[in-house]
């Protein structure tokens, strides 16, 4: 009996140290690498994916999105959207202060997104175009009133596309550069210590943060090391515990991925969705011809490329839509490797091996690796392919002039068409001087017009429709080339939990994180 | 003795003659052997050598067969080592040639114009140049030239200078021949046995110069050169050592070998400086 007794108690006590060790755990501080170093970390003045990944811990917006861009409360602990899809009301936090101490209220909403943004970030400004007022009827409640319909609007409250900055700081100065600035003031989790330039910058836990109980860490330390190698030696010798998305060559992933107390994500992208594409020069040269870019898709072999050069992660794309974009139309026939029929296309046009110029990113190796891949599979149809190796001031401004035939890119999909696909294929996005909008110079009068009328569509279902005709149109005349869909990996040691759990991984990961050491 | 028997003594340089023409024929039958582009991607990547028929120096990153492109290489690495050292005779030599036969103020202008050129590493010249000039096979001789010419330019003018006294030099002026003519026909076939050598050192050093180049990604993205083999390896130098050290190994025996028959030159050449050596 005693015996049993003893027994009894050491598997219950088994049993509480396993339930104990499930339950999130407070302490300690979490060392990554941040690549390349931030021009600066204010959310609001730069937009650079460094610059979120830091900033997105600091800042918060109204919502955040989980790994299937369902929006989840942040800021705002409820919402409500009115059934014509025009007014979007947010009730806010009641105890959310900044770090400076101040209440955090609806004005600063309303200074944030009226003033604030609508000066600073070009993507906000223009998804904020649709707005027709936003009010506070009192502290804590906010009503966006929209001039129209305008679905993705619920997926615009990201911390890095609508971060709150706070009024009692910027209100009347100049944003750019206001004094606060070198020191970051948010409602976020964890609060900005210092900056070594050049080596680390600092948070540190905030602990007058409104969620109890949260953040579990005690800081984070963004190590700035500039060579990829580097960086993988820093993470094999124990320096930092996580590789964010994008910071070591592909071909060290595989080995880095079999280390001990290693784990891999490949979740924490979905709002990005970053998305590889060829941009071919719709304007002039055998570019211009239809026939000849339907071609360059049967000529790609873009499983090998994924498979061999991205370690088999990410999705070779079916169209323009990428699979975690809504509104993807999956009844199109995909473009399978086929070089016969490649080369029927291109002796159909009359191609006559005249010298099509193609532009690598300069990105590192795998790129590299990857513009040589493409030039062999177009070389072995027959197209005569001269790559041109540029830096990337070069590269920006060889797309910006519109001086290419062939060159390589990749776009966020921002997880609605209306805010990350339809700025590549409709006309009034030409103009000269930027490598991010229209470069390619594709003009369709429907596809313009089916991309305008989706976006303000209301319900969802009306938007499918259109989306679902343009992708039809954007598939047979293949305005760019629909490389692959990529998948960044983040490496983190499998006692850090809780890492990655939102559609934006580490940009508001911290947050939820904890040790179990 | 004759010129060979000379050139052969020296073992060293035998050595050498057999490396370079193996490399030579290497670039030759690249094309018999391997007629497939070196860049097309035939296998798994990453074989390892003997693994797999046709493959004896395995796959690389993309699965391209490393043997081809040894092969291949070989023909681009001496293309460029043999054209920028003629570039940079060309250039070098007139201006050696006037600045030492003529003198005075103009050797004084051209010697000023050479040193300007030699107090800039000619390494960061080299990358400068090709950066701006966008990487090709012309950039790169070219760059490769601009940046090799100035030891030519010194070593013929010191030669003219002390054989443009000579009695021969003078008879010749005598007769009545114009200076263009002495200088082509009476004193540079004279001075040619240390521009010989001083050539063929240059073509290794080329050798090298482009493959630095290609190292750090500014080869011609096009040819498929030993440099641009080990720059593209160094990222898997840990799971695929035979990625770099084929084309190492390459680069180390050519710059060898030609400097090995630099020297058997030197010593056919000079019979009288060799064997007072000796």
């Amino acid at each position: 009996m005693k015996k049993t007794l003893t027994l009894a108690i050491t598997i219950a006590s088994l049993a509480a140290t396993y339930a104990w060790a499930e339950e999130p755990r407070s302490g300690g501080v979490i060392n990554t690498v941040i690549q390349p170093e931030p021009p600066g970390i204010i959310a609001g003045v730069h937009q650079n994916a460094p610059t979120q990944t830091v900033s997105g811990n600091i800042y918060e917006s109204l919502l955040r999105y989980d790994t299937d861009l369902n929006p989840m409360p942040q800021l705002a602990r409820d919402w409500t959207v009115s059934e014509d899809g025009l007014t979007y009301t947010f009730y806010l936090h009641e105890d959310a202060t900044w770090h400076d101490g101040e209440p955090f209220t609806s004005a600063d909403v309303v200074f944030s997104t009226d003033v604030y943004l609508r000066e600073m970030n070009p993507r906000t400004r223009t998804i904020l175009s649709h707005v027709k007022s936003i009010e506070a009827p009192d502290d804590h409640t906010v009503v966006f009133t929209l001039k129209n319909a305008f679905g993705p609007f619920i997926l615009a409250f990201e911390a890095g596309t609508m971060p709150m900055m706070p009024k009692h700081i910027y209100e009347n100065t100049d944003f750019r550069t206001n004094e606060a600035n070198n020191h970051p003031i948010g409602t976020g989790p964890f609060k900005f210590e210092s900056w070594d330039r050049g080596r680390v910058i600092k948070l540190v836990k905030n602990e007058d943060y409104y969620e109890e109980g949260l953040p579990y860490l005690d800081g984070i330390n963004w190590h700035v090391i500039p060579d990829a190698s580097s960086r993988a030696v820093a993470y094999e010798n124990g320096t930092i515990d996580v590789l964010p998305a994008n910071s070591v060559e592909n071909f060290d992933i595989p080995r880095l991925s079999k280390l001990d107390n290693t784990c891999r994500t490949e979740q924490g992208q979905e709002y990005f969705s970053p998305f590889a594409m060829l941009w071919m020069n719709n304007r002039e040269g055998p570019t211009a011809d239809k026939r000849f870019r339907q071609a360059v898709m049967y000529a790609l072999d873009r499983e090998f490329v994924r498979d061999v050069l991205w370690n088999g992660l990410g999705k070779v794309p079916l169209s323009s839509f990428g699979s975690n974009a809504s509104f993807q139309n999956d009844s199109l026939p995909p473009y399978e490797h086929d070089p016969e029929r490649a080369r029927e296309l291109l002796d159909e046009m009359g191609y006559e091996g005249e010298e099509i110029r193609l532009l690598p990113i300069p990105y590192g190796e795998t790129w590299v690796r990857w513009a040589e891949a493409v030039q062999q599979n177009l070389q072995e149809v027959g197209i005569n392919v001269s790559t041109q190796s540029t830096d990337i001031g070069g590269w920006n401004q060889r797309l910006a002039e519109w001086d290419y035939d062939l060159a390589f890119t990749y776009l966020f999909q921002y997880g609605d068409p209306a805010l990350g696909i339809s700025r590549t294929y409709i006309s009034s996005n030409i103009a000269k001087g930027s490598p991010w909008n229209n470069v390619e110079g594709y003009k369709n009068e429907r596809v313009d017009e089916l991309f305008d009328l989706a976006a303000t569509a209301y319900p969802d279902k009306k938007r499918e429709e259109y989306y679902h005709e343009a992708q039809e149109i954007l598939h047979d005349e293949v305005p760019v080339g629909w490389l692959l869909e990529l998948g960044f990996p983040t490496l983190y040691r499998c006692d850090v939990k809780n890492l990655v759990t939102t559609g934006i991984g580490l940009n508001d990961g911290f947050k939820n994180a904890w040790f179990d050491r | 003795m004759n010129f060979f028997a000379r050139f052969a003594q020296n073992r060293g340089a035998l050595v050498g003659l057999i490396i370079l023409t193996t490399i030579i024929l290497m670039a030759i039958t690249a094309p018999l052997f391997f007629p497939e582009s070196p860049w097309r991607m035939l296998q798994r990547p990453f074989l390892t050598p003997f693994e797999v028929d046709g493959f004896p120096m395995g796959t690389d990153t993309m699965g391209r067969n490393v043997a081809a492109g040894l092969m291949h290489g070989a023909w681009v690495s001496l293309l460029i080592g043999l054209v920028s050292t003629t570039v940079a005779l060309l250039i070098g030599l007139p201006l050696g040639a006037i600045a030492g036969y003529y003198g005075g103020l103009l050797d004084d202008a051209l010697m000023r114009f050479t040193e300007f050129f030699q107090t800039i590493p000619s390494f960061a010249l080299a990358i400068v140049l090709v950066a701006i000039m966008q990487p090709s096979v012309t950039s790169i001789v070219l760059a490769i030239a601009l940046v090799s010419w100035p030891p030519v330019a010194r070593l013929v003018r010191a030669e003219f200078m002390s054989l443009r006294n000579r009695e021969y030099v003078e008879a010749a002026r005598l007769v009545g021949q114009g200076n263009t003519t002495i200088i082509l026909r009476q004193i540079l076939p004279n001075a040619m046995s240390p521009i010989i050598v001083l050539a063929s050192l240059m073509v290794a050093t080329a050798i090298l110069l482009e493959s630095s180049l290609s190292f750090l990604g500014l080869g011609d993205p096009n040819v498929m050169s030993w440099g641009y083999m080990i720059g593209a390896a160094r990222t898997v130098i840990r799971q695929a050592w035979w990625l770099s050290f084929f084309p190492g190994l390459a680069i180390l025996l050519t710059v060898l070998a030609l400097n090995l028959v630099g020297e058997g030159l030197d010593d056919a050449l000079n019979p009288k400086l060799s064997r007072e050596r000796s």
